[in-house]
């Protein structure tokens, strides 16, 4: 159950007293303010509002791609805000899945070895790391195309191929910043079923950014970021 | 081994651009190997000058005669062992090109001195009964086809005339480097058929000492004995000789650092601007790497292993076809002898690519350890 007050630490995810600013020259430019956020395992949140409000800072942070300027971050009972560079890479191998708008395939490689790139950094033999690959490329029915290159696929089967790559190591949850925002309607249609059925059946954790009502309305809650500060939510359709 | 398709990927991404940085690489090394086989040419005689050996020569210049007498003398000196006199014969064969060093020699003495050069007993027994005969080194027998009972005509220079000698023994050196491109006449044959003028002279002495460690203290007994006569001489080790010979035709040694250095420092700049454009080019895939859970001490070794790997690629087929090239021998035809890649050669060779690779490759994997995932994904 998603909850935006500020007492005792629910659910998976837990948010408290985050600031984010950065320095602009002279200026400090507050980004995210005092934001509080509790998400519970299974829950699929959306965060929307115009563009500034701070949505993908606040997944980089939840991400540990940034680090906050104040408040902390808890997830699974670990808080990561004050973990070291190195220490913080090796929980995002762990425990993040990431879906990019641009989907971020590296073009060199094979669809297969894109989804195999997690696994690189876990003691998993070749063999294993094949059947998970194939699993996850199945899951996200593109089980025929591993030996494709990014280019030959299409927009929405590159992004299906990023969510396999997303969730190939079984990652806590999915970060997913605007997954639909490079893709048409029916492939963004179809990615947003994707995302659904992995939260619905296989009971992932997804916190997504997006500006787009049908994506957001996916989500179990839908929360709105307006200049740095989050807006209560409201309940999806999903 | 399980980052290898990854790097191999990469790698593979600009066909040309690394084709054309794996060749810079070759050319470089190519050349490092003929520069290297050059300078091992000229300081072999060094580096395999005898420790126990002394070169006696006229004080004035090495191309100034001395008696024959000496050689009685020299041989009285305390811890001489053995003495044989030599002299430059500087015959052509058909063409003044067909270039090979020939020495009027004692047989008699000769394998004592040089034990190094080996020669078959019945073959150096035929070559002491024959006057007019003579020995040549495997090099030059393979170069101009010759078998002993050949007969070879020289057109004299130092020595006028035509001279007719019979092949009867080839030699061969007991360690891959030492020279076989010499023709030993017997000095006996110059004395008899020479010009009037040379009788009772030779060109220098060659000195073997029983102990090595006395070499420089008979070097000054030596020149004691001749001191204030006529015939003064300079008696230094082999190895000073040989140096000293070298040093006559400029520092070969500098000159090959100093183009060899301009050579690696271009290939550094090139290489270094090929790698930071190529790193540049993969930012947001690097940021991806980073964000998917790969560490900054991780991108940086992709990076150096990337240029490292085509630094030894190139430098080993640079160093591939040196050695190849330089398989053949010497290509001047007997100005150097020792003509060969040394496997310390290759060593270096491949240690300097890969630490031109590593240095090249070093800014641009730092740029892509310090990269912030956040800032990277941004620009994109």
């Amino acid at each position: 159950m998603v909850s935006l007050s500020a007492g005792p630490a629910l659910g998976l995810i837990s948010v408290r007293n985050l600031d984010k600013t950065y320095r602009r020259g002279g200026e400090e430019i507050h980004v995210l303010q005092g934001l509080n956020l509790d998400v519970a395992a299974g829950e699929f949140v959306a965060f929307m509002g115009p563009s500034g409000s701070g949505k993908t800072t606040l997944l980089n942070l939840l991400g540990g791609l940034d680090v906050p300027t104040a408040g902390s971050i808890t997830v699974g009972g670990d808080e990561i805000t004050h973990l070291s560079r190195r220490r913080l890479t090796a929980w995002r191998a762990r425990h993040v899945g990431f879906v990019f708008q641009m989907y971020n395939l590296i073009p060199v490689l094979t669809a297969f070895r894109n989804v195999e790139l997690p696994l690189l950094l876990t003691p998993l033999g070749r063999k294993e790391r094949r059947e998970h690959v194939e699993t996850a490329l199945g899951l996200v029915g593109l089980g025929d195309r591993g030996h494709h290159f990014p280019r030959q696929l299409s927009g929405g089967q590159e992004q299906r191929v990023a969510i396999a790559r997303a969730i190939v190591a079984d990652p806590t949850f999915l970060l997913c910043d605007e997954p639909t925002g490079d893709l048409d309607r029916r492939s963004a249609g179809e990615i947003m079923d994707l995302v659904s059925h992995l939260v619905a059946d296989h009971g992932k954790t997804v916190l997504m950014v997006t500006h787009d009502p049908r994506a957001a309305e996916r989500a179990a809650v839908v929360l709105h970021l307006e200049k740095g500060v989050l807006e209560n939510g409201v309940r999806g359709a999903a | 081994m399980r980052f290898f398709p990854l790097l191999l990927a990469n790698l593979l991404r600009k066909k040309i651009r690394t084709l054309l940085t794996v060749g810079s690489y070759a050319v470089a090394l190519f050349l490092f190997g003929l520069l290297s086989a050059i300078h091992g040419a000229f300081t072999a005689g060094i580096e395999l000058a005898g420790a126990d050996r002394l070169i006696v020569m006229h004080r004035a210049s090495f191309i100034q005669p001395l008696p024959f007498a000496h050689r009685d003398r020299i041989l009285r000196v305390p811890g001489v062992r053995d003495v044989a006199s030599s002299s430059w014969f500087g015959g052509v064969y058909q063409d003044p090109k067909n270039f090979f060093p020939q020495f009027a020699i004692e047989p008699e003495v000769w394998r004592r001195v040089y034990p190094e050069f080996q020669v078959p007993d019945g073959e150096w027994q035929a070559f002491l009964a024959d006057r007019a005969g003579c020995v040549v080194g495997a090099t030059t027998a393979q170069r101009f086809g010759w078998k002993v009972g050949d007969r070879i005509p020289l057109q004299g220079t130092i020595f006028p005339g035509a001279w007719e000698f019979n092949l009867r023994a080839i030699y061969r050196g007991s360690r891959p480097q030492d020279d076989m491109t010499q023709f030993w006449l017997q000095k006996q044959y110059v004395d008899e058929k020479g010009p009037e003028y040379w009788k009772g002279l030779v060109g220098w002495y060659v000195v073997r000492v029983t102990n090595p460690d006395e070499a420089l203290t008979i070097a000054k007994a030596i020149d004691g004995a001749f001191a204030n006569s006529t015939w003064e001489t300079r008696t230094q080790t082999e190895r000073t000789f040989a140096a000293a010979f070298v040093r006559q035709m400029g520092n070969i040694e500098f000159l090959i650092l100093a183009v060899g250095g301009v050579v690696f420092f271009t290939l550094l700049l090139v290489t270094g601007n090929t790698m930071a454009i190529a790193v540049r080019e993969r930012t947001a895939e690097l940021a991806v790497l980073k964000a998917v859970g790969f560490s900054d001490g991780f991108v940086l070794l992709v990076v150096l292993a990337e240029s490292a790997l085509l630094a030894t690629a190139g430098g080993g087929i640079g160093l591939g076809l040196a050695k190849t090239f330089t398989s053949g021998g010497d290509p001047t035809g007997g100005i150097l002898p020792a003509f060969y890649i040394s496997p310390a050669s290759v060593a270096a060779g491949l240690g300097a690519a890969l630490a031109v690779g590593l240095a090249a490759g070093l800014l641009p994997a730092v740029l892509a350890m310090r990269l912030r995932v956040v800032d990277a994904l941004r620009r994109i």
